[in-house]
């Protein structure tokens, strides 16, 4: 039997029995993911949208209820874009750039996200998580109607692995009984408590940390409170130590209790007690219903290693992270954007299996600055020690009038990419008087050009970018399609091309890789230079 | 005649907010107290000059 663990907020892919289950010998796949979670979706539409086939399991039907992710940053909307399902998304989500910060009954500041300008997608838009992974697995059908050969299996939970040096074999379940099949590879995307990570025997370490927090997501129609993020430290009306409260779409509302690590689970849990804290928080006269609530713990800890031979952990599976700075789903995300191009080309046979060793380096070393991150704004708003409290309300206090203050302030850092400074797949970094913003190993910073903007024209192949500088043919580097971009300055009215791309330098060339990171650059079009440095990034040299 | 400084000037705020946190870890209350005077001291003479410091105090109170 499959039990469901959790109920559904969208049932999209039904149990339907799969010729797998009743072949004479296990049926082999190049790839199968495990989760459909928004991270394995993710995953399997971008190797979909490669022609690479995918099959998905998952123990569920569809979408579980209640939103855990609500933010999702500029980064996810650019790979999302990239995808083709940035558009949903922008029109459902919530569009959001002030935060004010409170403690007590005092404001102690406010702070605006300030978007810098001429970027296609805003910093951050507010969407509860069901509806951004039903916006990505309404991408995965319509790849699948154009021929993408994506299988999306419900009701299909993953009991057992063998690993062997060229393949795996993967026992699942189904209401119809067990079956068999083998994968060439499989990405693991089951989530926080990873049943593939257990059962492989693998250590998940880091730190937990002694608190909990409630959620009450509620619908109310109310102009008295913005869009805008709002957070309490130690909050007057008391309903937690300290207290979110975020817009989402539909007239709903996230609010986030601190309510401590002996809190009794069961009593919190009853709505009158959630409705409590509620109407302490908003006085007794607004109306609101509770559309979800929830009570989580969190822990900040990460696999080893990512990779093991031809199992790639990927998303809550390979990293957790706290709610604070929402940095889970998003540098998921950028793990999927990071391996979908390298296992693409390894399973067509144009790069060496090694390259997935860079996906490690890189996704890893990602994972330990969101980490830290998180890590940082938690300690902060629960602070662990007499000492630490002291200081942290000091800072407030020094904060409501002194600017010097402010950036201490940490109330989550909120979630951008980072930067491959020490990648093995970087190449040269040979622009005199480039931006610094646009280094090798940094993802490219989107700008208005022509008509449209520029990661818009980048796609998702390896581009090499010219700004005025004179380019000759080189449409291929050792059967490896290298797709040329050329603009001029006289494209950029606005100027931030040139800033983002040129600092002073007068022209530029740049090698960007399928995942829209920047690989090389230098002043000018050397041919010999950039086979080199393309053949680097594909492990070939 | 330079004046306190209350504009942000750390460079990287986050790392030495999660340094003097992690300074004071394992301390007592006490020790802890006793490491702030330290540190305050130490501050205070590389400031050195006194309307800075007077200023500074101000500030605090
Ligand atoms: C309170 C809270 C707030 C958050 N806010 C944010 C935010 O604002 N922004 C943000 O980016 N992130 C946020 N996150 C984190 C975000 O929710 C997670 O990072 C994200 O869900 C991870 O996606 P995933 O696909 O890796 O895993 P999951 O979403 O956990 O999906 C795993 C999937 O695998 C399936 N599965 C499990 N076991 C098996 C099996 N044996 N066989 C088959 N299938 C299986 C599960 O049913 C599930 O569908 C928040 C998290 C919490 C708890």
């Amino acid at each position: 039997m499959v039990q469901d663990r959790y109920a559904l907020a969208f049932k999209l892919y039904p149990y339907q029995q799969s010729p797998d289950q009743t072949a004479e010998t296990p049926a082999r796949h190049p790839v199968v993911v495990v989760g459909g979670g928004p991270i394995g979706l993710a995953m399997a539409l971008d190797l979909g949208r490669q022609g690479v086939p995918v099959v998905v399991l998952d123990d569920h039907e569809g979408i579980g209820m209640g939103s855990r992710a609500i933010c999702f940053a500029k980064r996810t909307l650019e790979i999302a874009e990239r995808y083709g399902c940035s558009g949903p998304m922008l029109e459902k989500g919530v569009i959001w750039n002030v935060g004010k910060v409170f403690q007590d009954d005092r404001q102690v500041f406010e702070f605006n996200l300030l978007p810098e300008e001429g970027h296609a997608n805003p910093a951050f838009i507010n969407l509860q998580q069901p509806y951004f992974e039903k916006f990505i697995f309404e991408q995965i059908q319509a790849e699948q109607a154009k021929g993408a050969p994506v299988e999306v299996r419900g009701k299909n939970r993953l009991d057992s692995i063998e690993t062997h040096t060229d393949c795996t074999v993967l026992t699942v379940t189904t209401p119809d009984g067990p079956y068999t099949l083998e994968a060439d590879w499989v990405i693991g995307c089951d989530g926080a408590s990873s049943p593939l990570r257990e059962m492989m025997g693998l250590e998940f370490d880091g730190r937990v940390f002694q608190d909990s927090f409630l959620i009450a997501d509620i619908r109310m129609k109310s102009d008295e409170f913005p869009t805008e993020r709002w957070f309490w430290f130690e909050p007057h009306f008391k309903s937690g130590a300290s207290t979110l409260l975020h817009r989402q779409p539909d007239d709903v509302w996230r609010v986030d209790f601190q309510i401590g690590w002996d809190a009794d689970r069961a009593e919190e849990m009853k709505e009158e007690n959630i409705r409590k804290r509620l109407d302490a928080m908003f006085g007794d006269d607004v109306e609101y219903d509770m559309v979800w609530s929830s009570i989580y713990t969190f822990q900040c800890r990460r696999l080893e290693k990512f990779r093991h031979n031809r199992v790639i952990f990927a998303g809550d599976a390979a990293h957790q992270v706290s709610p604070f700075g929402a940095r889970g789903a998003n540098s998921g995300m950028q793990d999927v954007d990071n391996l979908g191009w390298k296992l693409g080309m390894v399973i067509k046979g144009q790069a060496p299996a090694t390259l997935l060793d860079s996906y490690d380096d890189e996704r890893i070393y990602g994972a330990d600055e969101n980490i830290l991150n998180s890590t940082r704004s938690t300690d902060f708003i629960t602070p662990k020690s007499e000492i630490s409290h002291t200081f942290r309300n000091a800072v407030l206090k020094l904060a409501e009038r002194h600017a010097f203050a402010r950036p201490l302030v940490n109330s989550g850092r909120l979630s951008v990419p980072c930067v491959y400074d020490t990648s093995p797949l970087n190449g040269p970094d040979e622009l005199p008087g480039g931006p610094a913003q646009s280094r090798v190993g940094s993802p490219c910073k989107d700008a208005p050009v022509k008509d449209g903007f520029l990661l818009q024209s980048l796609g998702d192949e390896f581009v090499l970018l010219s700004i005025n500088a004179e380019m000759s043919d080189l449409p291929e580097v050792d059967g490896i399609p290298l797709r040329h971009v050329t603009i001029s300055t006289d494209d950029d009215p606005s100027g931030a091309l040139s800033e983002r791309y040129l600092g002073t330098a007068a022209s530029a060339v740049y090698l960007i890789r399928p995942d829209q990171h920047v690989a090389a650059r230098w002043p000018s079009f050397d041919p010999t230079k950039v086979s080199a440095a393309l053949l680097k990034i594909c492990g070939k040299d | 005649m330079t004046a306190l400084i209350l504009s942000p000037n750390i460079t990287t705020p986050d790392d030495f907010y999660a340094d003097l946190i992690a300074a004071h870890e394992g301390l007592s209350d006490e020790e802890s107290d006793a490491f702030n005077a330290r540190l305050i001291l130490i501050l205070a003479n590389h400031i050195g000059d006194q309307d800075v410091l007077n200023e500074a105090l101000n500030t605090a109170r």
